[in-house]
């Protein structure tokens, strides 16, 4: 259960960013908190106290392997996530030379 | 006639790769090469169609693996409603892009994107793996969000990082309900998951993870309290995107995965019901009355998107055999009428150089076409009888009072109405007021941007006229999917 509890703490620290800073950059620092919220959420959900090997092994016990789809769902997240992040920045980099600044209140060309 | 599937993924992806290749020698080839590669997917949609007939569902286990292993690609009678949204929409959007996308200068990058998108929209409805699904959601997301901001102004990078950041935030939630569902049931296949939670039917995680979905979708759909994002990303992108984000992406992205999910995954129960019926009143009232306020016109369908979507959420949440089936119907309409009034929006903004309905006028002489095919997809929208629209709104209607619900269904008419009064105004504005002196010598759009315009029209009086002969062919056999529930993954989970 602390694992839930944990990984939502992380996710709201992000959301909290998210909902009250002005900066670009700094909402973009929060998109990433939540993201890792997530990774973080899903190695945890793969771990277990005790076990190393990454198969099931010829002769070592069952119990000695952890879950490898959780650590490969993991990975496939950070590339996913990374992609998003790389998009994020070039928008940022765009609205930067666009408008001048870097605060969210002042880029409302768009209304209704 | 299982091995079909994967072409629906290899088809577009290989078209993506190919394109930036081959165009380096000559750069009309892209448009070339997305049309083919779009006429391919219609083909095998054919295809797959006639092998449904026969065999019930279609199932292609990826590299061979059986299912808790592998990933399954699964195409049933519900999918298959969505892969024949997509594979129409999206090759009449490319005949319609060949004349529009010209006045952009880098149109290979616009073809990768479109086609990326479109693997993303059928791996999703394809997929029978949760995961694999989330991983198709960002494919078609993270596309999307480039081609929005793709004309390059600084209101297109705004309306951009407004859908990027919400959609993330959706994706991220959706991310989480997943590994919730995998951590209590231990599969990530569809089939499997439900089976395992039907045997836990009151675990705290299993209502979290349920709760999750339906925020994270609820904000890739634009249900009303998470809607913020579509009005400025449907009018900031170009107009055979917009046609292609409001008529088929928000509704693979959120209704159809929201739907799968609820439905063959969780169990639909009477909370779910509540909720869903509750989240799609609110949207079509909160969309219906913001639409009448807009003057942009493409604004104006893009709240009307969000209003009519509210219609399709509710008639599933009614839940009823006739409530799903008028549900299925509207979104199947829907798909057809909004990606023609996208195009009659388009067609206007290229020969007028503005979309804002007071600056418009008198066009009904100067574009017939446009003016002849925008009346039907607003008689439609609108719900006069007998086009399309008439008989789905109709049905979840009349479907919404047989179950008790006689308030709702109240405000559902009432909605109605006002979809007529903001689609009479875009009428009046656009098409029947005096022409003003700056635009009397415009031209008809040219015949590439004509023809789809013309095919969708005619397809939304025919499935008006024969609306029997739609619901029995393909609404009916996607109810029936649904409404069975487990029954579903039992087929393919054993």
């Amino acid at each position: 259960m602390i694992i839930y509890a944990l990984a939502f703490l992380l996710f709201l620290v992000g959301l909290y960013g998210l909902l009250t800073k002005k900066n670009l950059v700094k909402i973009v620092i929060s998109v990433i908190i939540m993201e890792y919220a997530a990774i973080l959420f899903i190695v945890s959900i793969g771990d277990k106290f005790n076990a190393e090997d990454p198969l099931l092994l010829k002769g070592a016990a069952p119990h000695a392997m952890v879950d490898p789809l959780a650590h490969a769902m993991a990975l496939a997240y950070v590339l996913i996530g990374f992609s998003v992040l790389a998009l994020m920045v070039s928008l940022v980099i765009r609205l930067y030379e666009n408008y001048g600044t870097l605060d969210i209140t002042k880029i409302k060309k768009l209304k209704g | 006639m299982n091995n079909l599937l994967v072409l629906y993924i290899i088809i577009p992806l290989a078209a993506v790769f190919i394109i930036p290749l081959l165009s380096r020698f000559n750069s009309k080839i892209s448009g070339w090469l997305a049309l083919s590669a779009t006429a391919a997917l219609a083909l095998v949609t054919v295809l797959s169609g006639i092998a449904l007939q026969t065999q019930k569902i279609l199932i292609y286990k990826v590299g061979g693996w059986e299912a808790p292993i592998g990933i399954n690609l699964v195409l049933d009678s519900f999918s298959f409603l969505f892969v024949t949204i997509i594979s129409l929409i999206g090759l009449l959007v490319v005949i319609y892009s060949t004349a529009y996308i010209n006045k952009y200068n880098s149109k290979n990058k616009y073809y990768i994107l479109y086609l990326l998108m479109m693997t993303g929209m059928l791996g999703v409805v394809l997929t029978g793996d949760l995961f694999s699904m989330f991983v198709f959601i960002e494919l078609a997301a993270i596309s999307t969000y480039a081609l929005v901001a793709f004309g390059g102004k600084a209101e297109e990078f705004e309306a951009s990082f407004k859908y990027l950041i919400l959609g993330t935030l959706a994706s991220i939630m959706i991310l989480l309900a997943i590994v919730m569902v995998y951590s209590i049931t231990g599969s990530l296949n569809m089939a499997q998951a439900a089976l395992s939670l039907a045997k836990l039917p009151q675990n705290q995680i299993a209502k979290l993870a349920l709760a999750l979905f339906i925020m994270g979708f609820g904000l890739k759909a634009a249900l009303v309290p998470f809607h913020t994002w579509l009005p400025d990303a449907h009018t900031s992108s170009p107009a055979p995107i917009s046609a292609t984000l409001s008529g088929v992406l928000i509704k693979i992205l959120g209704i159809y995965t929201l739907i799968r999910i609820i439905f063959n995954v969780f169990g639909f129960s009477p909370m779910i019901s509540e909720i869903l019926m509750a989240l799609g009143i609110l949207s079509m009232v909160v969309g219906g009355l913001l639409a009448l306020g807009q003057w942009d016109m493409k604004r104006m369908l893009a709240y009307s998107s969000i209003s009519q979507i509210g219609y399709i959420v509710f008639g599933f949440g009614i839940g009823t055999p006739l409530a799903l089936s008028g549900a299925i119907f509207h979104l199947l309409n829907h798909a057809i009428f909004k990606p023609l009034l996208f195009m009659n929006a388009g067609a206007i903004e290229q020969s007028t150089g503005t979309r804002n309905l007071k600056d418009l006028g008198g066009l009904g002489k100067l574009m017939p076409v446009t003016f002849a095919t925008s009346t039907v997809g607003a008689l439609s929208i609108s719900g006069m009888p007998p086009f399309n629209g008439f008989w789905s709104k109709l049905t979840i209607i009349f479907a919404a009072v047989l179950s008790g619900h006689y308030w709702y269904a109240f405000i559902a008419a009432v909605a109605s109405i006002i979809t007529l009064a903001y689609f009479l105004k875009i009428q009046k504005f656009v098409f029947l007021d005096e022409a003003k002196e700056n635009i009397k010598n415009i031209k008809e759009a040219a015949p590439a941007m004509l023809a789809p315009m013309v095919i969708l029209a005619a397809v939304c009086i025919i499935t008006g006229i024969f609306y029997p002969v739609i619901i029995k062919t393909m609404v009916l056999p996607a109810v029936r999917i649904i409404s069975q529930g487990l029954f579903y993954s039992r087929i393919i989970g054993g």
